[in-house]
């Protein structure tokens, strides 16, 4: 057995391991039957049609040859999602200003070009146009500094 | 004439000061992000979305459907003078315009794509004030059974037009749905998929899944690929076109516009698929054809006419059904919630002003947006001066406070980036995002009609083959299933996704 096309094995491994949590989750809640169908009823169904699926792509991919699965990008993979993260956990106990910075520096850093004084400019703009949009006109409840909460 | 009078009607909804500012901003907002390669409408409506909660409904549905046509506007100038589509739509205007660019005749290129836009946009208006209607009220007269067989409909038809492989599309629509289950299950009031956590209690919200996978995927993406970005025209001039140019496109343009508004309607449809049709159509049957690729400007004048056509006619299937036949109209029905308006036929009976509001508005931002393509090309030239380097930071921290200010609630961003990685996943295994997040929003609305139509008929499947509306709509979804299925139509459609 050699995978051919590990785009699609994967997909349909990846597709499979969805469906079969969704049914063992899924045994938790009351099938119920056709004509009254409980919680579990039509995720089950689902999960079950999703295992299939994923089958048939899984063997689709050991019998058709297609192309690798692209090589994955770690840098901006972690620095961008990494940063998000960041501000989300900033926001509330350091204040929205920290926060943008946070997210500004960090996500920049995953670029491929990495200005520290553009991008200081370019943090120190975006506060400035933030908390005058969003704070003080859609009035959304975020505090701005540390200890504001 | 009924429907001048409902257009009258409109027109006195969408030409109130407000309606007009939110209009303009709306489809100013669209044009930008259409310049822009790197946002589309899905991630901006979904950042928006919050920010019309303080809105009346009328004028946040006005705003938002400005963002998605203005963005079609948009999308044709990068394409034309950067040869990067600024929309996935756009894709085809590369292939003339950008040679046209080349020729020296980027004015005639952008003249040509606005004005055809306008035009479309201007039919397509006409056409949804037609069909809606009487659709509504055909809607109205449907069952469980029916709407349950109409989401099979509307999900198979999004799944042949999807490109990629057939049997992952369906997958994603799966797994999309399954997705949708999550939180409390509205008949027993059993927590699913919640795993304990509060947050999750009341479902995942789609702008997260949306923001997520169209949002930050697409900007982790993006920066893969070292930024490569020639602008070659600097100062576009000589924007008339010649006799000859107007007498050349002017076919082309309507059987854009016709092919557009058609697949517009369609389940699935929308711009993307109306821009790759008319572009392989008007190939076929131009009379110009051996010039295609070497900036044929029929080939610029019919997929953008067909975009915007398509764009606009898919607001058909939501509004007189309320079933979403894009991601876009996904979140369509996500604002429409939030304002406690319930997307179905019954909206243009109930709401007739926020009906017809909404597509006399189609027509005076359509205005608007020639008048800020054509003069005003000179400020989205320098806009793509812009690098991305300065544009993705933004565009991350704007996606992320309007997650945040959906409830106020950090858990959210957490699960927009989880769902951001998720995407990153599927783009790498070759997976298409879009069907997963139909299948998302029509996961509650399907298992909900599926139960109901099951209870009426006491356990008995055979309710969905009785009904002969329903009959109908499951013969045609299985037809089309078919149809692609077929070796020949399988290469077929193959061709026109790899042009």
């Amino acid at each position: 057995m050699k995978i051919r096309d590990p785009q699609d094995f994967w997909a349909g491994m990846m597709f499979m391991a969805f469906g079969a949590a969704a049914i063992f989750f899924a045994r938790n809640y009351a099938f119920g039957s056709a004509a009254r169908m409980g919680p579990g009823y039509f995720p089950s169904v689902l999960g079950g049609i999703l295992v299939a699926l994923g089958l048939i792509t899984a063997l689709r991919g050991l019998a058709f040859a297609g192309p690798a699965i692209g090589r994955f990008n770690w840098r901006p993979l972690l620095l961008v999602s990494g940063s998000i993260v960041l501000f989300g956990a900033a926001l509330q106990g350091l204040g929205l200003v920290i926060a943008i910075f946070l997210l500004i520096i960090g996500s920049a850093l995953g670029g491929h070009e990495f200005k520290l004084k553009e991008v200081l400019i370019l943090a120190l703009c975006l506060t400035v146009g933030s908390v005058a949009i969003f704070i003080y006109g859609l009035q959304l409840q975020i505090p701005m500094f540390p200890g504001q909460h | 004439m009924e429907i001048i009078q409902n257009l009258i009607l409109g027109l006195g909804v969408a030409l109130t000061p407000i309606n007009m500012l939110y209009c303009f901003f709306g489809v100013l907002l669209g044009t930008l992000i259409g310049v822009l390669p790197g946002i589309g409408p899905v991630a901006t409506i979904a950042m928006l979305l919050p920010a019309t909660f303080a809105l009346s409904p009328v004028t946040a549905l006005i705003m938002l459907a400005g963002i998605y046509y203005g963005a079609q506007y948009g999308g044709s100038t990068s394409a034309i003078l950067v040869n990067i589509p600024g929309e996935t739509s756009s894709v085809v205007t590369c292939l003339d315009g950008y040679q046209m660019a080349r020729q020296g005749r980027a004015g005639a290129a952008l003249t040509v794509a606005a004005l055809g836009s306008f035009f479309a946009g201007c039919v397509a208006t006409v056409v949804i004030a037609g069909f809606a209607p009487p659709l509504a009220e055909v809607a109205l007269k449907f069952g469980p059974s029916e709407y349950f067989s109409l989401m099979v409909l509307g999900l198979v038809a999004a799944v042949v037009l999807a490109h990629g492989s057939l049997i992952k599309a369906i997958a994603m629509i799966v797994l999309g749905l399954l997705l949708g289950l999550v939180g409390t299950d509205v008949n027993s009031g059993v927590s699913r998929f919640a795993f304990n956590v509060p947050e999750l209690s009341d479902g995942i919200g789609f702008v997260i899944v949306a923001m997520g996978v169209f949002g930050f995927t697409e900007v982790i993406v993006n920066l893969e690929h070292e930024e490569k970005r020639d602008i070659f025209v600097k100062k576009v001039s000589g924007l008339w076109l010649t006799m000859a140019e107007f007498k050349a496109v002017t076919p082309a343009v309507l059987r854009g516009t016709v092919l557009g508004s058609f697949l517009g309607i369609l389940p699935g449809g929308g711009a993307l698929l109306a821009s790759f049709a008319a572009y392989s159509f008007e190939k076929k049957v131009s009379k110009n054809r051996a010039n295609f690729g070497k900036g044929a400007i029929e080939g610029v004048a019919a997929p953008e006419s067909a975009n915007n056509a398509g764009a606009q006619t898919s607001f058909i299937p939501l509004l007189t059904l309320g079933i979403p036949s894009n991601p876009v109209m996904a979140l369509m029905v996500g604002a429409m919630t939030i304002h406690g308006i319930q997307p179905g036929p019954q909206i243009v009976t109930n709401q007739p002003e926020l009906f017809w509001g909404m597509i006399a508005s189609m027509w005076v931002g359509n205005l608007m947006l020639v008048v800020l393509n054509l003069p005003m090309i000179g400020l989205w030239v320098k806009l793509l001066t812009v690098p991305y380097r300065i544009l993705y930071p933004a565009i991350l921290l704007f996606c992320a406070i309007g997650i945040y200010s959906l409830s106020n609630s950090s858990f959210d961003i957490y699960l927009a980036v989880l769902f951001g990685l998720l995407g990153y996943v599927f783009v790498k295994l070759a997976c298409e995002p879009a069907p997963l997040l139909l299948g998302f929003i029509l996961g509650p609305m399907m298992e909900e009609n599926l139960r109901r139509a099951m209870l009426l008929s006491r356990g008995d499947a055979t309710v969905f083959f009785t009904h002969p509306i329903s009959l109908g709509l499951l013969i045609t979804a299985a037809i089309l299933l078919l149809v692609v299925v077929s070796p020949a139509i399988r290469k077929k459609r193959e061709d026109v996704f790899v042009e």
